[in-house]
């Protein structure tokens, strides 16, 4: 115990207010990212085998290496440890199609982080959402592979290995709900089972990593949305649940729309952003040659997010309405 | 959030550690006197006091030392009996060296007291008087000359009395003591503001982190039907004047405007108590009530100590500090003011010492901004905090001041908050500074 107080050994730190902080960190927030991503990860197991850990390894791998590289090439400091390039990894890796070649996924995962991250100047910087970057690359440099999708493990007969969403566009056949919200179904690894998304969405939004209003916006803008549809003509369009629950909507709607960096800060950009790529699932999935949109409808309202911010600024506290 | 929450409140905000477990339950101590006591001339804000003694003079307890100038001011007392050894140049706790009288101290008990008044029949214009020859100021922290917010413009209306009770500065327990120890006193204090400004409603708004104040003030203010006692969100900054304002009335003070400006007058609880002393007791603002907390000092306590007592003295009187200290600060934790100099004395509205560790400041690496929204969505103004800064950091001040830079009120929820640990409220800070300048020369042209 010291009892002088002015004691010229000590250092005293001389910063401005405030004085204290929070226990948030960028590092902390990215790590319950990873955690909320296991649920997906291990439906993913369950319901395409093991083979999809490897998927998920060579893109998380591919990913951390790509940074690393870049940002010793570039002289850097290299930021690897604050879990970003993981969770891009990861993500990539789910969105893609069960079995998918390995050469294939390390290809997307380098665009994913050189182009959809690095070439912006690394994290915070970039304006889309990195992982759907390397998705779409791969979509368009192997358009078949990407399209091939396997029987899930659990698949009966009147399951078949098309998805959903496919399913509806190219045969009119509606698969039911149950399937789809536990994942017996055809579609991406991390993309088919709704309730390991749940889980991890909803630990998000409790921790407070991601903030409710996008995925509330999303989801209640593709009831909205896809609901005009299906009351005007239920046979032709599918109901509201079954485009929340098919294809990459939910996968969406809680990891990727929900990026801190690509989505906007203000709290009606928040509701404009999750309303708009609602909109354009919609409209891609029932008029785009695509049975997906999920991926292109949060690339674009990417792109408006500068946009979105500076026409939704706040009211200032007291100013005249 | 999505749920209701029919508390009263405010839109934002963050709540850090309380941390008022350390020294809630301390009753206050009176800390013996120094032998030497600094007194600023500047304890205000506003033009500094003119002394009225020299080198040498012999001065008794509650004796004017240093007069009034101008009308933005305040005089200053002598806290102690004793000798006037020098008038120099300190420092002060504000970081800026200031002129100051002083004063070595000679135990002898020899008190100056101006007459006791009635608080049931003294007049408007005698309050006001006796609150500005008492040289009280605003115990919230900018220290403004009570008697200014007791005379408010003619053209104002002026309709409620709210006496911040918030508290809502983590580890700060002073208030607190005063509204459980001095209860009778305050509802005295408050009702000879009200008095002074003309209205006949008050309130007291408390945040619901301490049940105890709020029993015995509901309990004293029964047979008042004119002052209530407003239970708010505990929530920081709840006790900033906007936010309570709002929480109370409901009515949002403009930026530019002042609390006169939607009919309300705010003073702390502190200077409720001030006010009491001098109209009642008859005493000037001779003393400070503090906090010493924190988990880098030795024995945290609730101390009333006198004006001008080195922050040396504090500490040691306190059990002295720990060597896991690393920054000792001088009011609240979100906006109190780090210090380096201990030589530096207590001042009339000092609210409490914090000896704070590694583990309380929490600090940790900065990356950068992530636009997670997070700054937004917790500012009480409304404004983009994360935009603010990065255009201050440019310098672009133009655009800063388009976007209200100057509404800030630098309550510090933005940088406490940020993940990326961005020094946000700081960077604004500095663009409102060169944003005033740039106002200030344009008026001038």
């Amino acid at each position: 115990m010291e009892t002088t107080t002015v004691n010229p050994t000590y250092k005293l730190e001389l910063t401005s207010s405030p004085h204290v902080h929070s226990r948030w960190s960028t590092k902390q927030a990215m790590w319950f990212v990873v955690i909320a991503l296991i649920p997906a990860l291990i439906s993913a197991v369950i319901f395409f085998g093991q083979y999809q850990l490897l998927i998920i390894l060579t893109s998380v791998v591919f990913c951390i290496g790509t940074e690393y590289l870049i940002k010793k090439i570039r002289k850097r400091k290299v930021t690897v440890t604050d879990g970003s390039a993981v969770i891009t990894g990861l993500l990539l890796g789910l969105i893609l199609p069960p079995n998918f070649s390995l050469s294939s996924t390390a290809i997307g995962a380098v665009f994913a982080i050189a182009v959809g991250k690095e070439i912006f100047g690394g994290l915070g910087y970039n304006i889309f959402n990195p992982a759907l970057v390397g998705r779409a690359f791969l979509q368009a440099a192997f358009p078949v592979a990407i399209t091939t999708w396997t029987k899930p493990n659990f698949a009966v007969d009147t399951v078949t290995s098309a998805t959903p969403l496919a399913a509806y566009k190219f045969d009119k056949v509606f698969t039911s709900i149950q399937p789809m919200f536990f994942g017996n179904i055809g579609g991406s690894l991390g993309e088919t089972s709704a309730l390991a998304i749940l889980i991890g969405g909803i630990f998000l939004i409790a921790v407070g990593v991601v903030n409710y209003r996008v995925p509330l916006a999303m989801i209640l803008g593709m009831i909205l949305f896809a609901g005009i549809f299906w009351v005007i003509d239920p046979v032709k369009y599918p109901n509201p649940l079954f485009q929340i629950f098919a294809g990459g909507f939910l996968f969406g709607t809680f990891f990727m729309a929900t990026d801190w960096v690509t989505s906007p800060i203000t709290s009606k950009g928040m509701w404009i952003f999750g309303l708009g790529i609602a909109l354009l699932v919609v409209v891609i999935r029932i008029f785009g040659g695509l049975p997906e949109g999920v991926m292109y409808a949060i690339l674009i309202m990417n792109s408006v997010v500068p946009i979105i911010n500076r026409y939704t600024y706040p009211k200032i506290f007291g100013e005249a309405k | 959030m999505i749920f209701m929450n029919h508390t009263k409140s405010f839109k934002g905000g963050v709540h850090p550690q309380e941390q008022k477990e350390l020294t809630e339950n301390l009753s206050f101590e009176v800390m013996p006197n120094p032998k030497q006591l600094i007194i600023p001339l500047t304890q205000h804000l506003g033009k500094p006091a003119k002394p009225v003694v020299k080198k040498g003079s012999e001065v008794k307890t509650g004796e004017i030392i240093a007069e009034q100038d101008g009308f933005i001011s305040a005089p200053v007392h002598s806290p102690v009996s004793g000798k006037v050894s020098k008038i120099t140049v300190g420092s002060t706790v504000t970081g800026f060296p200031k002129d100051a009288i002083v004063i070595e101290s000679n135990d002898v008990n020899d008190i100056v007291l101006m007459p006791s008044l009635d608080p049931g029949k003294v007049s408007p214009e005698e309050i006001r008087e006796r609150v500005k020859l008492a040289g009280i100021v605003g115990q919230g922290g900018a220290a403004f000359p009570t008697y200014v917010k007791l005379s408010p413009p003619a053209d104002k209306k002026i309709e409620i009395v709210i006496i911040n009770g918030c508290e809502c500065e983590p580890y700060l327990t002073r208030d607190y003591r005063y509204m459980v120890e001095r209860t009778n006193d305050l509802i005295i204090g408050l009702r000879l503001i009200m008095k002074a400004v003309g209205v006949n409603k008050g309130a007291i708004g408390i945040e619901n982190n301490k049940p105890e104040a709020i029993n015995k003030l509901k309990e004293a203010v029964k047979n008042y039907p004119d002052i209530s006692i407003e239970v708010l969100e505990t929530k920081y900054p709840q006790g900033a004047e906007k936010m309570l304002i709002k929480a109370v009335t409901g009515k949002e003070v403009p930026p530019g405007k002042l609390p006169f400006d939607v009919g309300a007058v705010i003073q702390n609880i502190g200077t409720a108590i001030a006010i009491y002393d001098a109209v009642v007791k008859g005493e000037p603002q001779l003393t400070a009530a503090l906090t010493v907390s924190g988990l880098g000092i030795n024995q945290p306590k609730n101390l009333i100590v006198r004006v001008g007592t080195p922050l040396a003295d504090l500490l040691d009187y306190c059990g002295g500090v720990k060597e896991s200290a690393v920054k000792v600060v001088v009011g609240g934790p979100m906006m109190g003011v780090a210090q380096y100099d201990f030589s530096a004395p207590v001042m009339k509205a000092t609210s409490g010492i914090l000896v704070l560790t590694e583990n309380e400041i929490n600090d940790h690496e900065e990356t950068p901004c992530l636009r997670c929204g997070k700054c937004v969505d917790v500012c009480p103004l409304n404004l983009i905090p994360t935009k603010l800064a990065r255009l201050s950091s440019l310098e672009k001040f133009e655009d800063a001041e388009q976007l209200g830079i100057t509404v800030c009120m630098e309550c510090g929820t933005c940088t406490y908050t940020c993940p990326a640990n961005l020094p946000l409220v700081q960077w604004i800070r500095f663009g409102k500074q060169r944003v005033m300048a740039l106002q200030r020369e344009r008026e001038s042209a």
